[in-house]
């Protein structure tokens, strides 16, 4: 019933970018956490990309919020892009914009690592 | 005169993943009574929280179980009743607080109640005789702050 999360991930010199894809829930914690673990130590920034996301529910953001937890201990700057306004809205009513930016597009997301 | 609200009803098994039926189903019915598109978004993920929680808490991911979805539409509203074994839902609704789940004080999950508190018009948690299971009851109406 859930679609399996894959995760592609970028990498470019400190800049990383997390392609998701497929739904993100309490299943997908390899694809989330196990693929930030990976990163190389010199990662500097983040990109989530959620645009082939179609369904995130309320554990799948809790790791979301795990991997923004880990990050803020390196520190590491996390932005998440492709989120629909709907999940912007999610997202921004259980405060996780205090801790990441919400960009509509990868354009905007890499403007503001750079 | 009043109409009779027009009754679908959904059999879910308790398994993860299952949420999306009832999800996708609400969100038709809702789109039938032309509810606009980000009501509809709203609904999706309140009735997905309210199933996860059937299935993980109410039904202890007890596959004997079954968790029965009611979508009961009228001329205003549109309730959700989410049906499930567990004895229901007792505690106050938690808010949470991303600055102690950032800091590792706070449970990094425990956010469904929030969102569908916060998502639909009306939320009521049911618990029937003891041992009678229990029900969460979600409406939204097609004109908030209206006469339903």
């Amino acid at each position: 019933m859930v679609t399996p999360t894959k995760t592609k991930v970028e990498q470019n010199g400190d800049l990383a970018v997390m392609r998701f894809e497929g739904d993100i829930t309490s299943t997908s914690e390899d694809a989330v956490l196990g693929q930030y673990k990976a990163l190389p130590a010199d990662t500097k920034k983040i990109l989530l990309d959620f645009s082939k996301v179609p369904y995130l529910n309320s554990s799948g953001i809790a790791l979301v919020i795990q991997l923004m937890m880990a990050a803020s201990k390196v520190p590491q700057k996390v932005v998440c892009f492709g989120l629909s306004a709907h999940f912007v809205k999610v997202f921004t009513m259980l405060g996780l914009a205090k801790y990441t930016t919400l960009h509509t597009d990868e354009a905007a997301a890499r403007a503001a690592v750079a | 005169m009043t109409i009779d609200p027009i009754v679908t009803e959904l059999r879910l098994p308790t398994r993860l993943g299952f949420e999306k039926v009832a999800m996708n189903t609400a969100a038709s019915v809702a789109e039938i009574m032309g509810f606009s598109s980000d009501r509809v978004e709203d609904l999706k993920t309140a009735v997905s929280e309210a199933c996860i929680n059937a299935i993980e808490h109410g039904n202890q991911l007890n596959e004997l179980l079954g968790v029965v979805v009611t979508m009961s539409m009228s001329v205003e509203s549109l309730e959700v009743k989410i049906r499930d074994h567990g004895p229901g839902v007792h505690e106050e609704m938690h808010v949470p607080d991303i600055d102690r789940k950032m800091l590792g004080e706070e449970d990094p999950r425990g956010m469904g109640m929030f969102l569908i508190q916060a998502l639909v018009d009306e939320v009521e948690y049911v618990s029937e005789q003891p041992g009678g299971g229990s029900y969460a009851r979600l409406v939204i109406h097609l004109h908030p702050g209206g006469k339903s």
